[in-house]
């Protein structure tokens, strides 16, 4: 049963975990970041393959283009020496080490648990290949028309279906509060230090 | 399509098939843009020389200095490859390759004619204008970890100009797209054909205005001058690029010259009619899918060298600014991104939104191609069309 | 690993999404640096936003009439954005943060600890 999504699928997965496991254990935070970005990418790749093709475009664009800039930015007005690492204690370690894992195994069952998760429906290769048509259906979601609603078969589950113009207005106006916020917060209070609140303030736009 | 063909026929397995499928159109592309980056360096003398009256290669050999082109690349590569001593070693020789990856990948989704495209994404502009993003890091990660001040200053200023200029950029590609009422490339592209009136950036006034925005931001995001303060080779010694030499300088300047030839390839689906020239020589000729196969693909064939022609022409305008217009200063930079792109771009949007809305048909006439309508090759269609489950 | 011989379902994107998730704990957890940690909640936040775009793919499960479709796609939209916006006030409070303490470990910022 090789397909060509089965291929992409552990290539991407592959390349998700590695790279997640590599920034938890780089104690270097701009290797870590480069981690983070190549995990983050490999996360949109997944996107594509589950035929989510508008979120992982926004993935790539807002999450890795936007967010990971920003956070390299962060490392960079923040570093002190040329590569800074800070160490942890073998006991921290191991705490978090602990914790992480006893997680990690109770997510792993439950992600196992549930038979009609284990068997695709149809052979997976097919709308995949194709990419889904998802761009229109989320603008019009987003204005609160469920064009998909008349897709589904379930008259139970059609009534809960609900548009998203609320949130969307909300997270609009949330987010222009965030970036005065983030402006007001990191603006510069000494007079000594002029320069450093400006990139940031442009990046939030 | 190819890759069903050959498990039809000759009885490969899936994944085999695509896999060698996606392979020969990645080395295509590959050699697509190494020959677009050789030739351009060439060009570059060439322009430069002209421009600013003085000599460009003329004492290499070849007919108009092409071995020159030759005799850089034999340079590179024999060069000693140097890595500081303080420098953090992987993510000094990471950083190149994550810049030449994030402008390969920009190919795979730039259709080069009527569904001639790797991949062909529902949401290519989108991917298109991420992925373009993303080169910034190669530049961050090779000032960063090059443990020098210059290279760092060079990043730093990268960061703040490329991420910038993303907002006006971003709002230029949107406004295209608005009229168009699609993210896909091929689309946009289709449904500018006709004769050049039928082009996006004659839609309406507003866009014409855009497309020059457009085009400024693109220089900025590109890295070219005037904007190429990363590499202000008169204050910052190089910028990122002073550590690197030889092959791992190359493949930053390889990347250099893949995102400009991308960005403008962009323009050209967006603004510039794609294939769909000035003159619809393809229709006037009848080389159309609902003739025969071979004149529809004669038909894509003809679109792709009007394609390439166009983004060429894109490049040269940048080298023309380039060898023309001389560095701004980083404060001037962020003061037309902030304070003169974004608001234009955004009363622009706002202009073609009210313009589309009064005016639906557009002002001009929409005029037909001559003859029949060129039928789109079948892959082109819309998967309802087609009778699949949509 | 039966999981391996079967093709790709649900389940072997959930396990993705978990592996991301735990990361993200672990990350946050063993970090000294106030970037670390935040990179630590970008992996979380990742890790369910797989999930929700696994159980959206009707394709990927034996009950498809229950996947959540355009629902999961769009929750994950509103992660991703409030993700940005998470990340550029944190950014903004480390900045600060190394403003008056002229480092960013978190764990020199105490002087509130009774």
């Amino acid at each position: 049963m090789i397909n060509w999504h089965t291929c992409f699928f552990l290539l991407f997965a592959t390349i998700t975990c590695a790279f997640a496991v590599a920034v938890v254990v780089s104690a270097n935070v701009v290797r870590m970041a480069v981690c983070l970005i190549a995990s983050l990418a490999a996360v949109s790749g997944l996107y594509f393959l589950a035929a989510a093709d508008f979120v992982a475009a926004m993935q790539l664009m807002i999450y890795v283009g936007g967010t990971l800039v920003l956070l390299v930015f962060g490392v960079m007005l923040t570093a002190r020496g040329p590569f800074v690492s800070m160490k942890i204690t073998p006991a921290n370690w191991l705490m978090a080490g602990l914790a992480g894992g006893a997680l990690l195994i109770l997510l792993l069952c439950a992600a196992t648990s549930v038979d009609a998760w284990k068997t695709a429906a149809v052979a997976a290769s097919a709308p995949a290949a194709e990419g889904g048509h998802t761009v229109a259906p989320i603008g019009m979601a987003l204005l609160g028309i469920r064009v998909d609603a008349l897709e589904q078969a379930n008259p139970a589950l059609r009534g809960g279906i609900a548009g998203y113009l609320l949130p969307f207005e909300i997270v609009s106006v949330h987010l222009l509060v965030v970036l005065v916020g983030a402006a007001h917060l990191a603006r510069a209070r000494r007079r000594r230090r002029p320069a450093e609140a400006v990139p940031d303030a442009s990046r939030s736009a | 399509m190819i890759a069903e063909y050959l498990t039809t026929r000759f009885g490969l397995p899936e994944w085999l098939a695509c896999g060698g499928v996606a392979l020969v159109q990645c080395l295509i592309l590959l050699g697509i843009m190494m020959f677009a980056a050789a030739l351009f360096t060439w060009m570059e003398r060439k322009v430069a020389g002209r421009i600013q009256d003085r000599l460009g290669p003329t004492r290499v050999g070849g007919r108009f200095g092409w071995l020159q082109s030759v005799a850089d690349g034999v340079k590179l590569l024999a060069k000693e490859d140097l890595i500081p001593g303080e420098a953090d070693g992987l993510l000094f020789r990471l950083a190149p390759y994550v810049s030449f990856c994030a402008a390969f990948c920009v190919y795979l989704a730039l259709p080069f004619s009527n569904g001639w495209v790797a991949q062909h994404l529902n949401v290519g502009v989108f991917f298109i204008v991420a992925i373009a993003g993303l080169e910034v890091f190669g530049v961050i990660l090779g000032g960063y970890s090059s443990a020098s001040k210059w290279s760092l200053y060079g990043a730093m200023r990268e960061a703040a100009q490329v991420v910038s200029y993303e907002v006006p950029l971003g709002l230029c590609v949107v406004i295209p797209v608005m009229v168009a009422g699609t993210l896909d490339l091929v689309a946009i592209g289709n449904m500018q054909r006709g004769w050049g009136v039928n082009w996006l950036v004659f839609h309406n006034p507003f866009l014409f205005i855009t497309f020059f925005i457009y085009a400024l931001c693109t220089l900025a995001s590109t890295n070219r001058a005037p904007f190429d303060l990363a590499e202000a080779e008169s204050e910052l010694v190089a910028g990122f690029l002073t550590e690197y030499s030889g092959f791992r300088w190359s493949v930053f300047f390889m990347a250099e010259y893949g995102s400009m030839y991308a960005m403008s390839g962009l323009g050209a689906i967006l603004f510039l009619g794609g294939w769909h020239g000035p003159i619809p020589l393809a229709e006037m000729l009848g080389l159309s899918y609902a003739n025969h196969a071979v004149l529809g693909w004669l038909g894509d064939l003809l679109g792709a060298g009007n394609f390439l022609c166009k983004a060429f022409l894109g490049v040269a305008a940048m080298m023309w600014l380039r060898w023309t217009l001389p560095r701004l200063r980083i404060d001037q930079v962020m003061t037309t991104c902030l304070k003169y792109c974004v608001p234009l771009a955004a009363a622009m949007f706002v202009g073609t939104m009210l313009w589309t809305y009064a005016l639906p048909g557009g002002l001009l006439p929409r005029s037909t191609p001559l003859g029949a309508v060129a039928e789109a090759p079948p892959w082109t269609a819309p998967r309802a069309a087609r009778g699949e489950r949509p | 690993m039966p999981l391996l011989n079967q093709p790709v379902s649900l389940s072997h994107y959930l396990l993705v999404g978990a592996i991301l998730f735990a990361c993200g704990i672990v990350c946050m957890a063993t970090k000294r640096n106030a970037i670390g940690v935040l990179m630590g909640v970008e992996l979380v936040l990742n890790g369910a936003a797989v999930n929700f775009v696994a159980f959206s793919a009707p394709f990927l499960r034996g009950d498809a009439e229950l996947a959540l479709g355009l629902d999961g796609h769009l929750m994950t939209l509103f992660v991703i954005v409030l993700a940005a916006a998470e990340a550029a006030v944190a950014l903004a409070i480390a900045l600060c943060y190394y403003n008056t303490h002229a480092t960013i470990d978190v764990d020199q910022g105490d002087e509130l600890r009774g």
